[in-house]
C-alpha cells in the first residue's frame, strides 16, 4: 500500500508527550530539513512540508481513490469544511489523546448517537488533523446501495462494516479504524435512552482485532446525543423507505426540513480510555465464544462507566 | 505432455493453443469446439463436436492427452441463449468430467477457467473477494447459476479423482485489444454507461495474463482454486477517463429495465451481471496465486492504461485485424500430405 510520505528520521524525533525545549524545536525543524539519500544514493534536500501530497503516486492513475474507495484529496476538502464546525459548533475537546497510537493499527471502539450520528466525523476529524493517521470507519452497508450519498461517504473514509475489511485495514496495512459496535440500535434510540449503551453487538469487533493482533482503543463520547435527538420514530415509515428507522428529531421540530442537515450545537468532550490488549495468538481460525463475549461486555463497561463520569462532571449540555 | 484445449474457436482456447504450439515438450494439442477456430494454429489439431461435447470420452481414449484446458465456459450472456449457455457450460463440462474421469484415463491434469461473477456483487459483499468466500447474495443470473455448478462438478471431481490436478481460475473481467467482452465493447462505444449516483472500484485483468494464467496452470502443478485479477481497483470513473470516454448515468432504480432500450439499440450490451457490478464493483484477492509463483505482466491500472493506447491506435489506424478463414482441406494437406516437406 502506498503510504504517506515519512519524516526522514523518526527516531531522532522525541516522544509527543515529551515537552519541547526550544533547542530541541529547532533540532527538530532541522531533522525535517535534513538531506536524506534518494533512490540514486545522491542527497537531496527534503523540503519539509506541512501535508503530504494528496495525488496518488501509483502508476497509471489518475485519481486518488485508494483500494477502499477513499480520496485523501476529498477528505482534505472535507477536514477543511468541517474544520469550523468542530471547532466552534460543537467545540470538541479530547481527553487523553495521547493514549492513541502513532503508528500500527488499533481498532477504534466508540459509543453512538445522534439520529445522523455527527460522532464519526468528529472522531475522525479530531485524530486525522492531530495524528496525522488516516482514520476508516466502518459503517453499515447500507450506505453502499444509496446513490450520491454512498460514493461520497466512501470517498470520504467509510467502508462497509464486513469482518474480512476491517481485518485487511488493521492486519495488512495496520491503519486506524472506526467502528460503534452498538450499531443503528444506538442512533435508532430515543432522547429519553440517552447515554444508556445497547448491547456491543455479538462482540464480533473484539474477535477481529484478536485476529488481526491489534489493541482496542475505546472512547467515550458525550454530547453528539444531544445533538440531534431523537423524539419520536415511525417504525411503518421505516419500512417503507426501507431504512432501520425513521426518526422525529428535534431538530426536524424545530427548524422544518433544515432539522435534517442542523445539528444542536452541542459541547462534544471525547475521552481515550486505555487501550485494550488481547493476551492471545492472531491469525487463528476460531476464538473462544465467551472469551470474546466476556471482553466485548468488559469493554462496554468501561465505555459506560466513563460515560457516567464524564456526564456527572458536566454542568451544561452546551457549555460543558 | 498432451494436451486437450476445449473451445479453440474462442479467444482463450485460440491463445492457450498457439502458446502450446510454441513449447516443444508439447507433443500434442488438439482442440475442440462447436465452431471452425478462427485464428491460424500450426499443429493444432481440430475436432468439431456439438455444443455438449458428447464425442469428448472418445477424443480422450483415442489420443491420450494428460492435461485438459477447459476454456470453454461461456461467461458473457449476451453471446448466447439460456439454452446454449446451459448446454455448453454445465452439460459440456459434464461430459468433459467424465471423460477425464473414466477408468483408465490417461487425464492427469484439468484446468478450467471460471470467473468472478461467481462471487456476485452486492452490498453485503467483502470489498476484495478471497478464494474460499461465497458469495452473499443468491445467483441471480444464469451465468452465475451455471458458473456455480460447473464449479461444484469440479470440486466433486477432485474429491473422487485425487491422482489429478485439479485447477479453478476464477479471472476478473477481462480486458484487451483482441477481445470482446461486454465492457470493453462499452468501453469502445462514444459514451460509455454508467448508474448514477454510483461509482464503484472495479477490477480488471489483461487478456495476456489470463492466457498466462491458464498457461501457468498447464506447465506447472497447481491444484486448487485461483483469483486471477490484476493488482489493485479503481473507480468506475476513472477507467472511463483514462479511456477518454464521456459516461451517461442510467437510472439508480430499475437500471435493468432502463437499459433495456439501449440493448435494443445495440448501443451497449450489458447483460445483468454486468449492471451489478457497475452498482456494486467487485474485486478479487490475487495474492494466492502469486505466492504458487505466478507473476502478473500487468496491474489494474495497466491493465486499463494498456487497454486505452489499444484504443488511441485502433481510432487512428482502424480495425486492422487479419481475417482468418479456417479451410480443412487446407489445413489437412499442410500437415499431413506427404508432399508437404517438413523439417523435423
Amino acid at each position: 500500500m502506498a503510504d504517506r510520505p515519512r519524516r526522514p528520521d523518526i527516531s531522532a524525533v522525541p516522544p509527543r508527550d515529551v515537552d519541547l525545549a526550544p533547542a530541541d524545536v529547532a533540532e527538530l525543524d532541522l531533522v525535517a530539513e535534513a538531506e536524506v539519500l534518494d533512490r540514486q544514493g545522491e542527497l537531496v534536500a527534503v523540503p519539509r512540508r506541512e501535508r503530504p501530497a494528496v495525488r496518488s503516486t501509483e502508476p497509471g492513475r489518475r485519481s486518488d481513490v485508494d483500494a477502499w474507495g477513499r480520496s485523501e484529496h476529498l477528505r482534505e476538502l472535507t477536514r477543511r469544511l468541517y474544520d469550523p464546525i468542530y471547532k466552534h459548533w460543537f467545540r470538541v475537546e479530547w481527553e487523553h489523546f495521547d493514549r492513541l497510537p502513532t503508528t500500527g493499527g488499533a481498532l477504534l471502539v466508540a459509543n453512538h448517537a445522534g439520529a445522523i450520528p455527527p460522532d464519526a466525523p468528529a472522531i475522525m476529524h479530531g485524530i486525522e488533523t492531530q495524528l496525522d493517521r488516516k482514520v476508516y470507519g466502518l459503517a453499515e452497508n447500507l450506505f453502499r446501495s444509496l446513490p450520491v450519498v454512498g460514493t461520497l461517504w466512501a470517498r470520504g473514509g467509510g467502508v462497509a462494516a464486513h469482518p474480512d475489511n476491517a481485518y485487511r485495514l488493521l492486519h495488512d496495512e495496520g491503519q486506524l479504524v472506526l467502528v460503534f459496535p452498538e450499531g443503528t440500535k444506538a442512533t435508532g434510540k430515543r432522547f429519553t435512552e440517552r447515554y444508556q449503551l445497547h448491547r456491543f453487538g455479538r462482540g464480533g469487533f473484539v474477535e477481529i482485532a484478536m485476529r488481526a493482533g491489534v489493541p482496542v482503543i475505546p472512547i467515550a463520547v458525550v454530547g453528539a446525543e444531544e445533538a440531534m435527538p431523537i423524539v419520536f420514530k415511525s417504525s411503518r415509515v421505516a419500512k417503507l423507505l426501507g431504512l432501520p428507522y425513521f426518526p422525529v428529531t428535534a431538530n426536524m421540530l424545530m427548524m422544518g426540513p433544515l432539522g435534517l442537515v442542523g445539528y444542536l450545537p452541542s459541547k462534544f468532550r471525547l475521552r481515550v480510555l486505555p487501550p485494550v490488549h488481547f493476551d492471545v495468538a492472531s491469525d487463528q481460525e476460531r476464538y473462544s465464544r465467551s472469551r470474546v463475549m466476556d471482553e466485548s461486555e468488559r469493554i462496554r463497561q468501561t465505555v459506560q462507566e466513563a460515560l457516567y463520569d464524564m456526564l456527572r462532571t458536566r454542568r451544561s449540555v452546551w457549555f460543558g | 505432455m498432451r494436451v486437450l484445449v476445449t473451445g479453440l474457436s474462442t479467444f482463450w482456447g485460440g491463445r492457450v493453443a498457439q502458446e502450446l504450439e510454441r513449447r516443444p515438450d508439447v507433443e500434442v494439442v488438439v482442440g475442440v469446439d462447436t465452431r471452425d477456430p478462427r485464428i491460424a494454429l500450426e499443429r493444432t489439431e481440430f475436432v468439431r463436436t456439438d455444443s455438449s461435447y458428447s464425442i469428448l470420452a472418445r477424443i480422450v481414449a483415442a489420443t491420450q492427452v494428460d492435461t485438459i484446458v477447459h476454456s470453454h465456459l461461456i461467461v458473457d450472456s449476451t453471446r448466447a441463449s439460456s439454452r446454449t449457455l446451459h448446454e455448453i457450460n454445465v452439460i459440456g463440462t459434464m461430459s468433459l468430467l467424465a471423460a477425464a474421469g473414466g477408468s483408465g484415463s490417461p487425464v492427469r491434469k484439468v484446468v478450467l477457467k471460471s470467473s468472478g461473477f461467481v462471487y456476485g456483487a452486492s452490498r453485503s459483499d467483502p470489498y476484495f473477494f478471497r478464494e474460499e468466500m461465497t458469495r452473499t447474495s443468491p445467483p441471480s443470473t444464469n451465468v452465475e447459476r451455471s458458473l456455480l455448478e460447473v464449479e461444484a462438478f469440479l470440486r466433486d471431481f477432485a474429491d473422487d479423482s485425487p491422482h489429478v490436478n485439479v485447477t479453478l481460475l476464477r479471472f476478473a473481467n477481462v480486458l484487451g485489444d483482441d477481445l470482446d467482452t461486454p465492457f470493453a465493447l462499452a468501453l469502445r462505444r462514444p459514451v460509455v454507461p454508467e448508474i448514477l449516483g454510483f461509482d464503484p472500484r472495479v477490477q480488471f485483468v489483461h487478456e495476456d495474463d489470463v492466457v498466462g494464467a491458464l498457461m501457468y496452470a498447464a506447465n506447472n502443478d497447481v491444484p486448487g482454486v485461483y483469483n486471477v485479477a490484476g493488482d489493485g481497483n479503481m473507480p468506475w470513473s476513472e477507467v472511463c477517463t483514462l479511456v477518454g470516454k464521456p459516461r451517461m448515468p442510467l437510472s439508480p432504480w430499475f437500471t435493468n429495465l432502463a437499459a433495456e432500450p439501449l440493448r435494443r439499440l445495440r448501443l451497449w450490451d450489458l447483460p445483468p451481471e454486468a449492471l451489478q457490478l457497475l452498482r456494486f464493483g467487485r474485486s478479487l484477492d490475487n495474492t494466492r496465486y502469486q505466492r504458487a509463483g505466478f507473476r502478473y505482466q500487468y496491474t489494474n491500472a495497466g491493465t486499463v492504461e494498456a487497454f486505452a493506447r489499444g484504443l488511441r491506435l485502433a481510432k487512428t489506424i482502424g480495425d486492422k485485424h487479419p481475417a482468418y478463414r479456417y479451410e480443412r482441406e487446407v489445413e489437412d494437406f499442410f500437415r499431413h500430405s506427404p508432399a508437404v516437406v517438413r523439417n523435423d
